[in-house]
């Protein structure tokens, strides 16, 4: 005998979740343009209140309290609803702190992390589901003659709600290990465990077998040890990931916690989780996508990870070879001299810091009449965006900053080339070293300036593909040595 | 709902979600994946749900923990985006 217990929503419930969803679509929508962004980003905050408000009304914490022989006193339980606003509190407050504290610099740290609280937060939704399924309404109570009666699991939310656990646990622990690595907790270098294919995915083929399982046997040995799995193949599939890679990898599991979202969604019945989960999902999809793109990678040799383990295709002797060595003085005159200077900013702009003086640099060569403009690459930084948003921080007007489609033919028309912290990104070898392991990564022409000035720390090291960069050796090049930001300081006080 | 009507809102959302993705200027790309991030949190319904729900202790802790990281990432990611998108700024002509 089967006693139903799933409740019918009210028509304004299905409908309050659906304008929710559309006001995260919106969200997304005016991101289009810088302009229209900000009221986006108001919409998004409007659609998750509504969400919350149509939760917390539908949902609220009730006891029911016998009065008498079939008689009862529903009333909000003050205690928990007070637990709920406490927990909301706490929570939203260290988020507000965070976003008030954190750099610019450590976003891509930042988002891993919020990433890992996505994933987690799915795992703890899945469990508290599994734990009292009646209460999303996705069991039925089943009373066989002469037993006890016992909840069983619908079969399809069985399915949904292996598979949310699942994404939600590899969000999780892949997001700790990528926010660990960005963050220099831990290094960059990949990680490789012998066998590591062979592990991967044999423990891909258990959760996906255990979550079949699933649905013959709700025990809680099965749920947990799927939950258990997925930790550990989240954090196995992204150590083995070199640093150049972890553009790819944010976005992965940023669509990652979209697909975890909608899933739990699927288990919920609740649109406006579905349609965000399918937002966010396609979002970090296409990102990933771009981003291999940009570095000419298949998103499967990304995942498969060790990418700049070993420094090949680069000279040993790349010390010895001859190279133009300049000073602040000497870089301050030829910028001074040009019509154009494009600037090339890549990770080592952010890790010194530089922004800042680098927009005071471009404030004086615009005064002297030099038209300057900056040149991103898409993979130029740890996270998709993430110069734009250091020049942005800079009062560096957008629209001075494009793309690598849009600027790279005008470099044969530029007078200066500045790079600054960037590297593999100008690399020629991309063009014409079939050898080396960039090859056919869409790069900046930088070379094709009448001059590259090229700020790198010192010439020993390499970037992050391990390669050498034969840029440093052309005539037309002039390595700028030292530190990112003081050099840059040093050629604003040649200028003034 | 049945699920094969949530699986339709879901194919749809995944072909609104492709177009709306590609339409977003690269230079926003880092404000899109905090505010995906914030978005994303809209999990918190299901937390929301399980901590108001009697009937299990352990599974009512589980929600209010949920809840509590739901709201990091809530008002975090919506105050960083916002935070970003005010940077932007064009050209003083």
């Amino acid at each position: 005998m089967h006693t139903d217990l799933i409740v019918a929503v009210p028509a304004w419930v299905l409908l309050a979740y659906l304008i929710s969803g559309v006001c995260f679509i919106l969200a997304l929508r005016g991101l289009s343009n810088p302009e229209s962004s900000r009221r986006g980003n108001i919409t998004g905050m409007v659609g998750m209140a509504i969400a919350v408000i149509t939760t917390v009304v539908t949902h609220a914490p009730v006891e029911t309290i016998k009065t008498g022989i079939d008689a009862y006193n529903v009333n909000i339980d003050g205690r928990t609803a007070l637990e709920i606003l406490a927990a909301i509190l706490i929570g939203g407050g260290i988020g507000l702190v965070i976003a008030r504290k954190i750099q610019m610099t450590a976003m891509p740290q930042l988002v891993a992390a919020f990433h890992s609280l996505v994933g987690m937060a799915a795992v703890l939704v899945g469990a508290a589901a599994y734990l009292n399924p009646e209460a999303f309404g996705i069991a039925v109570r089943i009373t066989p003659i002469a037993s006890p009666s016992f909840v069983s699991i619908l079969p399809v939310s069985r399915i949904e709600m292996g598979l949310g656990v699942a994404i939600g646990a590899i969000t999780f622990s892949g997001s700790v290990i990528a926010f660990l690595k960005l963050n220099g907790n831990m290094s960059g270098k990949p990680i490789l465990l012998p066998l590591r294919h062979v592990l991967n995915l044999g423990t891909l083929v258990a959760i996906l077998g255990l979550i079949a399982y699933f649905v013959q046997d709700q025990h809680p040995l099965v749920f947990f040890t799927i939950v258990g799995l997925s930790f550990a193949i989240g954090f196995l599939l992204i150590i083995p990931i070199g640093g150049a890679d972890m553009p790819v990898v944010i976005s992965m599991l940023n669509s990652y916690s979209g697909w975890a979202a909608a899933a739990m969604g699927f288990t919920l019945h609740n649109t406006a989780m579905i349609i965000t989960g399918a937002l966010v999902g396609s979002s970090g999809a296409i990102l990933s996508y771009i981003m291999c793109r940009a570095m000419n990678r298949s998103f499967i040799s990304v995942i498969a990870g060790g990418f700049g383990a070993v420094a090949s295709g680069g000279e040993a002797a790349a010390i010895d070879r001859p190279y133009k060595r300049g000073s602040a003085e000497d870089a301050a005159f030829l910028m001074a001299q040009a019509d154009q200077v494009v600037i090339v900013p890549g990770y080592g702009m952010a890790v010194a810091q530089a922004q800042h003086a680098l927009r005071e640099m471009a404030d004086l060569l615009k005064a002297k009449g030099v038209t300057v403009k900056y040149a991103i690459h898409p993979v130029a930084g740890r996270m998709p965006g993430h110069m734009n948003v250091l020049l942005a921080e800079a009062n560096v007007p957008y629209d001075e900053v494009f793309e690598l489609d849009d600027i790279n033919s005008e470099f044969a028309q530029t007078d200066v080339a500045y790079v600054i912290g960037a590297n593999d990104v100008t690399n020629p070898a991309a063009k014409n070293d079939k050898s080396s392991p960039i090859y056919g990564m869409p790069v900046l022409d930088v070379e094709k300036a009448r001059t590259c000035l090229f700020v790198k720390r010192s010439m020993g090291g390499v970037g992050y593909a391990g390669i050498d960069n034969e840029l440093f050796y052309r005539d037309n090049t002039m390595m700028l040595l030292g530190d990112a930001k003081k050099m840059t300081e040093e050629i604003v006080k040649a200028l003034g | 709902m049945d699920f094969i009507s949530i699986l339709s809102i879901f194919v749809l959302a995944c072909f609104v979600g492709y177009y709306v993705v590609w339409s977003v200027t690269p230079a926003l790309h880092t404000p899109l994946m905090s505010v995906t991030n914030a978005i994303s949190s809209v999990i918190v319904v299901g937390a929301l749900i399980a901590a108001a729900a009697g009937g299990s202790p352990s599974s009512k802790w589980l929600g209010l923990i949920a809840v509590a990281l739901a709201s990091v990432n809530i008002f975090g990611g919506f105050a960083v985006t916002q935070r970003m998108l005010a940077m932007y700024r064009k050209k003083d002509r």
